[in-house]
């Protein structure tokens, strides 16, 4: 009998320390199998945001660094530009990516920087128990809008896909989900297009991946999914928002 | 036939995999508690296991190995 699926190589073997269903494991392994597809391993360099996701050091198989919270496209940037042979991916949340550093995430995109992001958006924030984020939905509740988010108090959501396509300077832009079988199999793609992205040269990929938080939605982790399908992928559509070789290539 | 192994000690018995899988054959074992305190899931007919390998795509912790 063959192996038709195992742990990637570039996962190490640590525990996860995410709390039961939590898809950031889901896409953990995607990031890890695109690394592994491509045999990069050896000279990727990855950024942990600051999150539930800070501990990733531990359990991406190469070369890790931790950055100051929402600064991971700045410092991913520095190591990119003095060391242009590396592959070198961010891995944030939306509280790290699109609150506290969304200037270095719109500046770094726009600068067309040649680095990969990997951008989690849950909604809420995990790791510090629930509080609202930019991303949570009109309504949603949260430890911090116990009532459902307000948009007239607290203004709208940010689709962080959309802004960043209005950009001329990003490569790639897609977001994706991870909510069932045949989208997981569909973010994976997207994740190895942007890693394949960054070793052609092409420059700055984001992947928004729409995941979930069980734990601080208050559901289980199957009804989570379900969510996801049901309310957050309306408002946060799946697609390729920006893909510049494609669009030359079509001209 | 196909064969699915679990690292069983690694499950948080989230039951996405029992969800997830086409022919009902996984199920979350309540009679069990593993080393981290969940109940894990399990294989309960292996001989009908086409090894598509959705339980190992949608398994947040990679614990599951499929054969084929």
């Amino acid at each position: 009998m063959a192996i038709v699926f195992e742990k990637p190589k570039a996962l190490t073997d640590a525990v996860l320390h995410y709390c039961p269903g939590c898809p950031h494991g889901i896409i953990h392994r995607l990031v890890a199998e695109a690394i592994d597809e491509l045999g990069i391993e050896g000279k990727t360099i990855g950024v942990a945001p600051v999150g539930c996701a800070v501990m990733a050091y531990d359990y991406f198989a190469c070369d890790m660094i931790e950055a100051a919270h929402g600064r991971a496209p700045a410092t991913a940037t520095g190591i990119k530009r003095c060391r242009p042979d590396n592959i070198v991916f961010t891995y944030q949340g939306d509280g790290d990516l699109a609150s506290i550093g969304m200037a270095e995430t719109v500046h770094a995109a726009a600068r067309n920087e040649n680095i990969t992001v990997i951008f989690v958006n849950n909604a809420i924030y995990g790791m510090t128990g629930g509080q609202m984020a930019p991303t949570s939905l009109p309504g949603q509740v949260t430890q911090t809008s116990p009532y459902g988010r307000d948009v007239k108090h607290c203004g709208w959501p940010i689709k962080v896909s959309e802004m960043l396509s209005t950009l001329e300077g990003p490569e790639y832009i897609a977001r994706v989900a991870v909510n069932n079988v045949k989208n997981v199999k569909n973010a994976k793609k997207a994740i190895k297009k942007a890693f394949q992205n960054q070793i052609e040269g092409k420059g700055f990929s984001l992947v928004e991946v729409v995941s979930a938080c069980p734990t601080n939605w208050g559901m289980t982790p199957q009804k989570a999914l379900e969510w996801v399908e049901s309310d957050m992928l309306p408002y946060y559509p799946i697609g390729v928002y920006k893909d510049r070789t494609a669009a030359k290539e079509a001209e | 036939m196909a064969k699915v192994t679990f690292k069983t000690d690694l499950c948080k018995g989230c039951g996405l995999c029992v969800n997830a899988c086409p022919k009902g054959i996984l199920a979350i074992d309540a009679a069990q508690i593993n080393k981290k305190g969940y109940s894990p899931a399990v294989m309960t007919d292996q001989e009908k296991c086409i090894g598509c390998a959705f339980c190992a795509t949608m398994c947040p912790d990679c614990i599951i190995t499929v054969e084929k």
